[in-house]
């Protein structure tokens, strides 16, 4: 097999045997993986929920764990990062996963109104920290909010799948029972076990925020478990806060799901600049990415020094950067970007 | 500063205001197009992308019919037109970055790899980089005679030169070696500007695509048609040759005929961007034809569209050739355009032609010489930056 894999790449250099493959089916791929949607379901309002039939790279994943999905609008493939909410041993050869539909996020948007049964859209492996550690703990607290959710009942679904016999509270918050993803199931669950315990809170209704007392009420021994914590900044600052005052930070985990957002004021020259990859940091002075990292004593490849040439192009871990020639922002993560002619706006990392 | 150039009815004066309206428009120019890129594109590509796969593999099939002549004939028709639109339309545009925005892994400019001996990384050096920044300026730009050809009269005789037209000949040929051997700057070994350990990584990189390619074309697929091979053998080297005199035909085209402009490093030291866009738009020529050769030509057709804009995606210079054009009629600046044989042929009068020694030493020569390339290169343009036109002294 990997000698006829072998010829092939030789017959087929120098382009990949994929490139060749996909125009045959996008799905029969020998080293990329995509996947193919086969179900849309959108019942919950501000969400949808996608049912993926991944190519056979995929290897699974640890529950926790995120997914980069890729799809192409107008022209311009857009890779984002979800939760799968599957168990880890789900056996079937399917991916499930919940978006929330962000009013400004581009990927989320199109896929809300764009997804149907037969669309094929690209897949990243699995990665990430925020999963259940080999051991499992002997409690588990798991806390989620809006869509935070899914890695959190990724967890608890294979929890459930293990038939783990340890204490389990689901703590979530939402703004209305209606707008809590897999809620049936969730009592579905709650109900079969009994040491699963569900509790969702609405607090635009209910008026119940996170603090101390709720957690001593959900979750007395939350000293001895282990807490998962996954929604949005609001939720995690307090559930944080709660945790370095009882000096438990190491027993908690989390996960930020932080839509990229373009800030508004391009001619801000606030922030650092970092270059990851030499460890080294800068004051952000408005020029040039190219000239930042030399001005830092960095010697990046670099050719024309006026967009053209494309030598000095390297990756944007993170951060928002302006296109001097175009004024255009951007601020998607992982993205190559030509330094000569990109000026940081306010911090951003980048990879040289 | 000035920009004073010599046209057919006289001198020419661009002020410094007129330069920069210039920049201005072409940038405008540009946003617009950078505005509008989206889904056509992308389109657009993967269709020729698709067309080459297409041909490829019809070529690759006819191979094993390739006893039969006509059958043999069509397969290496087939994959000519596959290695050209892989080397043109795709490979080198793709490595322009003209299909980055895309954010496609497999066509992005860092990665991507073309149908050809040559290493992609070292192209882009000395083409993107090296080529397309510092455009026709002596002792900067390389692509004036590749380090082998006297193509320009700014270069010094030498009697090595007498051999020019035997080296186009030859780099025609094999011309995509001569790409492959050209980031190497043998040149300046001989020179002593260069010494040889800095070639290593060239080296390694140059053996390591071009023996991958060797084995494609002159060993796999041969035996792969069994008792076919030395016929398959013979048409894979024949669309390599196809490929090679297309090519090169192309790209000669593009720099080398009548009337292109070419620059001393002191006229273009401090450039403003105005300055650059006149010097790219005086320093390329473009081929007039139908949009089948202008997608053979992988839209190097649109030259001095390129130069102007290298990183738009080809597809789109055909739709701004005419404001492009319409801008240097405004300020009456030359438009270097015209069918392929007038273009080629004016490329070869000028290899031959500067073969020989300028001057004095030509008119010895002169009588032996056909009627056809008796006569002057037609005189370019001139650009001069000075303070005041009547300092120029054309």
């Amino acid at each position: 097999m990997v000698a006829l894999l072998d010829l092939m790449q030789t017959l087929t250099t120098p382009h990949p045997v994929d490139r060749y493959l996909e125009l045959v089916r996008p799905m029969l791929t020998v080293r990329d993986m995509r996947a193919r949607i086969v179900e849309v379901d959108r019942s919950v309002p501000g969400t949808v929920s996608l049912g993926l039939r991944p190519t056979r790279q995929w290897t699974g994943l640890r529950a926790g764990q995120f997914l980069q999905l890729g799809v192409v609008i107008d022209g311009v493939r857009h890779l984002r990062c979800y939760s799968p909410v599957n168990s880890q041993h789900d056996s079937r050869r399917r991916l499930d996963l919940t978006l929330r539909v962000h009013p400004h996020g581009l990927v989320s948007r199109y896929l809300h109104e764009h997804a149907r049964p037969g669309m094929i859209v690209d897949l990243e492996p699995a990665s990430g920290v925020f999963h259940l550690p080999d051991r499992r703990p002997d409690r588990v607290l798991l806390i989620s909010g809006g869509s935070g959710i899914t890695p959190v009942l990724s967890m608890l679904r294979t929890l459930v799948d293990e038939g783990y016999a340890g204490r389990v509270v689901f703590l979530h918050y939402a703004r209305s029972p209606e707008l809590v993803p897999h809620r049936a199931e969730l009592a579905e669950i709650a109900a079969a076990h009994p040491n699963i315990s569900l509790e969702t809170r609405y607090p635009e209704r209910d008026g119940r925020g996170f603090d101390s007392a709720e957690l001593a009420r959900v979750a007395p021994w939350f000293a001895d478990a282990h807490t998962y914590l996954c929604g949005p900044p609001p939720l995690m600052d307090s559930v944080r806060e709660v945790y370095a005052a009882s000096g438990l930070s190491e027993r908690l985990h989390t996960e930020e799901f932080t839509p990229s957002t373009v800030p508004v004021d391009s001619a801000d020259v606030d922030g650092a600049t970092t270059f990851s990859t030499s460890g080294v940091t800068a004051e952000n002075t408005g020029a040039s990415l190219l000239e930042q990292a030399e001005g830092a004593g960095l010697t990046p490849e670099f050719g024309c020094r006026m967009g053209i040439c494309f030598s000095c192009t390297s990756v944007r871990r993170s951060g928002c950067t302006r296109n001097l020639r175009t004024g255009e922002l951007e601020s998607d993560p992982d993205q190559p970007i030509q330094l000569c002619v990109q000026a940081a706006v306010g911090d951003v990392d980048i990879d040289i | 500063m000035t920009i004073l150039t010599e046209t057919k009815d006289g001198p020419l004066v661009l002020s410094p205001d007129q330069v920069e309206e210039i920049g201005r428009t072409l940038d405008e120019l540009r946003d617009r197009v950078v505005a509008d890129l989206g889904e056509r594109d992308r389109e657009y590509i993967y269709s020729i992308i698709k067309a080459q796969r297409g041909f490829e593999i019809a070529g690759r099939g006819l191979m094993y019919l390739g006893f039969l002549p006509p059958f043999w004939l069509a397969g290496v028709a087939a994959l000519s037109v596959s290695k050209i639109l892989d080397n043109m339309e795709i490979g080198h545009n793709v490595m322009h970055g003209q299909y980055d925005w895309m954010r496609e892994p497999n066509l992005n400019s860092r990665v991507f790899e073309w149908d050809n001996v040559c290493p992609g990384d070292q192209w882009k050096h000395s083409h993107n980089y090296m080529h397309h920044t510092y455009t026709n300026i002596h002792g900067r730009d390389r692509d004036i005679g590749y380090g082998v050809l006297r193509i320009d009269e700014g270069q010094d005789w030498h009697p090595y030169y007498l051999g020019n037209p035997l080296y186009a000949f030859l780099l025609m040929v094999f011309f995509e070696w001569g790409v492959m051997l050209h980031d190497l700057e043998a040149d300046n070994i001989v020179k002593g500007k260069r010494s040889w350990s800095d070639l290593k990584p060239l080296l390694a990189g140059q053996l390591r695509k071009s023996g991958k390619q060797v084995l494609k074309d002159y060993v796999a697929f041969p035996l792969l048609t069994g008792p076919l091979f030395l016929s398959t053998l013979a048409g894979n080297a024949s669309a390599n040759l196809m490929r090679n005199l297309w090519a090169y035909s192309i790209i000669f085209c593009g720099h080398f005929p009548a009337g292109v402009q070419t620059f001393t490093e002191e006229e273009t030291a401090e450039e403003t961007r105005g300055e650059w866009y006149v010097r790219q738009m005086l320093g390329s020529a473009n081929i007039s034809g139908s949009p089948l050769f202008h997608i053979m030509s992988g839209n190097l057709s649109h030259q001095i569209e390129h130069h102007l804009f290298p990183d738009l995606p080809a597809n789109r210079y055909p739709e701004i050739a005419p404001e492009v054009r319409a801008l240097c009629e405004k300020f009456g600046l030359p438009y270097n355009t015209g069918p392929l044989g007038k273009q080629i042929g004016s490329v070869w009068a000028k290899i031959f032609q500067l073969a020989l020694p300028p001057r004095a030493l030509r008119s010895r020569f002169a009588r032996f010489l056909p009627a056809a390339l008796r006569k002057q290169p037609a005189s370019g343009v001139i650009v001069m930056r000075q303070q005041s036109p009547t300092e120029a002294g054309v």
